[in-house]
């Protein structure tokens, strides 16, 4: 998904950046980064891992994460739906008298208002978190960089947007490579 | 001897100090890997030509899966009358192989989630592989009922919807309880399977030789980057759907045994169903995980990822899982003597020495016999022996539920008993499904990693560059 020819900075958007992406051989080196960037005042900033480094998050300010609290209240609706659904199909819509129990017989109503709890609350965990990760982005600046490939491989890279108040593009680049990464790459916008 | 637990959690260095969370005594993976080598290894095989196993059991599959087109067609231009099912035994082979594939698709999700909650690390090797053998079988399984409605083309009317005729389904049967459960847990199977596989995807999208590969992978990826916030949320939607799915697999065979037990046929109506059939799906499908992971591994070279001791682990659960089953056997005997029941007595003495009492000395023998064979630590180290119990247990599985449906045949008044026999067209459903089940696996192992690469990546040690276990239980807030 890389763009095929070398593209630098200047030459798209008139060389308006997305960011600086600093690249790290390990996790706890994209970790000290991140936590000495928060402390230098940069805010909007991500890291990218191959797989999840939770103290990384932990820096970032995002110690805890919405999905939870998403699933329970599709699961919550699923639940209730599903109940409603039994109870006016077989009270209302269908009303069926089987060896005379009660049309609205609740207990026999559980297993499917389980099954319903759990389908929505997975739907809902499964969209949920493409929606609010903002997937499906086939586009993104991230993807121009090369390097940027590796960081579902073997790389940890901490990119520090452009939009960031205190972000300069000559300090912050001297500040990206006084922690000591692989390199430091402009990232077009 | 949960203060023993406790101290010894406590004794474990922490997660950042650079050692091994435990000292292990079997490396979960053999050899020095690295990131980048895991990539190569799981990765890679589906750019790389195929062995020629890959072949054997992919054609073999695909000429089986002919067989049930065929099979297919000709129920659908002559009816259901071309089975064997007759008045007394009405479900035949399409409930047994029902069971039978479902209960097979349950071992993929005690791994998945169970043993995710549990921290088993070893499961890691082996999870991606079995949920999707989980849902392979399931699609199997979904495929009898539907088949045998003789009407496959109504099949929608088993769901509510709001239609003319202003008809619904009957929400107190077991029988609709088991649509929801099933597509519940298909669904379900699905959303955590392909949850799982999105770095995985977008992994195998940068590492592509090929455009066309990088555009599909890229596709499915959704364009993830890795970001640490996206992590974040994405080991806490991981972490949700274990703890969903691990009542849900429970749920969905308590509902399949729902609709023997809450029958009144003697020996169907029995409390023990629920766990007793909990427990065989799980018995049943470690001994596939293990069919399918023993050649697999060989023929791609996993041994540095599925260690032997992985395979001791999978045959100490098909062993304790076995026994559970053992001892629902002899609690449904006990119980029909110690109640006093004529009939669920009678029918215990027909089930053990009636016309079809071979059947259940054959699952006597593959299911409680053959089994105690994974005593020994030899036998679950060998891959011939391993492999040997393993499809000694899936046939005695299917015998289980076809003594279970055969009970039909002789219950209350001997006026209504009667003879089943299957047909060729029953047998040729029946191997036809494992051609499907075959054909989409071997597809599965062709174009998508079998071993997760994310987590096997986290899993490794700190000093070779990984994670150094799983973050997923202890870190996603």
């Amino acid at each position: 998904m890389n763009a095929t020819e070398p593209t630098t900075a200047a030459d798209r958007n008139g060389g308006k950046l997305y960011g600086l992406l600093a690249e790290f051989e390990t996790s706890e080196q994209m970790v000290h980064a991140v936590r000495a960037a928060k402390e230098k005042g940069y805010r909007l900033m991500d890291c990218y891992s191959p797989y999840p480094v939770g103290e990384a998050a932990d820096a970032l300010d995002f110690p805890k994460s919405e999905m939870g609290t998403v699933m329970f209240l599709g699961g919550l609706t699923g639940a209730i739906s599903g109940f409603l659904m039994q109870y006016w199909a077989n009270a209302y819509g269908y009303s069926l008298n089987v060896g005379s129990r009660p049309y609205f017989s609740w207990p026999s109503f559980v297993p499917v208002t389980f099954e319903m709890m759990v389908l929505t609350a997975a739907l809902t965990g499964l969209f949920g978190l493409i929606a609010i990760c903002g997937l499906p982005c086939y586009y993104h600046p991230l993807f121009h960089s090369e390097k940027f490939a590796r960081a579902t491989k073997d790389r940890f890279f901490l990119c520090i947007e452009a939009s960031d108040p205190r972000f300069d593009p000559v300090a912050t680049r001297e500040f990206l490579n006084s922690l000591q990464p692989l390199s430091v790459e402009e990232v077009p916008e | 001897m949960a203060t023993t637990v406790e101290l010894d959690h406590r004794k474990r260095p922490p997660a950042d100090s650079g050692l091994p969370l435990e000292p292990e005594m079997h490396p979960l993976v053999q050899r020095p890997h690295t990131l980048v080598s895991v990539g190569e290894a799981l990765g890679d095989i589906v750019f790389k030509p195929h062995p020629r196993g890959w072949w054997l059991g992919f054609l073999a599959g695909f000429a089986l899966l002919q067989m049930l087109l065929v099979a297919i067609a000709w129920l659908f231009y002559m009816g259901v009358g071309i089975w064997g099912i007759n008045v007394p035994v009405a479900w035949g082979f399409a409930i047994v192989n029902f069971v039978w594939w479902i209960g097979i698709g349950h071992a993929g999700t005690l791994i998945s989630a169970i043993l995710l909650l549990l921290h088993q690390k070893w499961r890691t090797s082996i999870n991606r592989f079995s949920e999707a053998m989980t849902i392979f079988a399931v699609m199997c399984a979904g495929m009898f009922p539907l088949l045998h409605m003789g009407r496959p083309w109504f099949f929608y009317w088993l769901y509510p919807f709001p239609n003319v005729a202003g008809v619904y389904p009957q929400f107190r049967s077991p029988l609709t309880w088991d649509v929801f459960a099933v597509t519940t847990y298909f669904t379900v199977s699905l959303v955590f399977w392909y949850i799982g596989l999105i770095p995985d995807l977008a992994s195998l999208r940068d590492s592509a030789p090929k455009r066309i590969q990088r555009i599909i992978y890229g596709i499915l990826a959704l364009g993830w980057r890795g970001s640490a916030i996206h992590w974040r949320r994405y080991e806490k939607v991981y972490l949700l759907l274990a703890g969903l799915s691990t009542p849900l697999v429970l749920s969905v065979h308590t509902v399949v045994s729902f609709d023997f037990a809450v029958s009144i046929v003697p020996l169907w109506h029995a409390t023990i169903f629920p766990p007793f059939f909990v427990a065989g799906a799980i018995f049943s499908g470690f001994a596939m995980v293990v069919a399918l992971a023993i050649p697999i591994r060989r023929w791609y070279h996993l041994e540095d990822f599925i260690t032997d001791h992985h395979l001791d682990l999978c045959g100490k659960v098909m062993l304790a899982t076995g026994m559970l089953v053992c001892y629902g056997y002899f609690s449904e005997v006990w119980m029909a003597w110690y109640g006093h029941s004529l009939y669920e007595w009678g029918t215990t003495i027909e089930r053990l020495f009636g016309p079809y009492g071979w059947s259940y000395w054959c699952l006597i023998f593959c299911n409680l016999v053959v089994p105690q064979l994974l005593w020994s630590r030899r036998v679950r180290r060998s891959d011939f022996w391993l492999m040997l119990v393993s499809i000694f247990v899936l046939i005695g599985m299917w015998f289980e539920r076809y003594v279970i449906v055969i009970t039909l045949s002789r219950e209350y008044i001997p006026a209504a008993w009667g003879r089943y026999a299957p047909t060729i067209w029953d047998y040729a459903t029946m191997f036809g499904s494992l051609g499907l089940f075959l054909t989409l696996f071997f597809l599965f192992v062709r174009y998508l990693p079998m071993i997760s690469m994310a987590e096997m990546r986290e899993l490794l040690p700190k000093n070779q560059g990984g994670g150094g276990g799983h973050s997923i239980t202890e870190n996603a807030p």
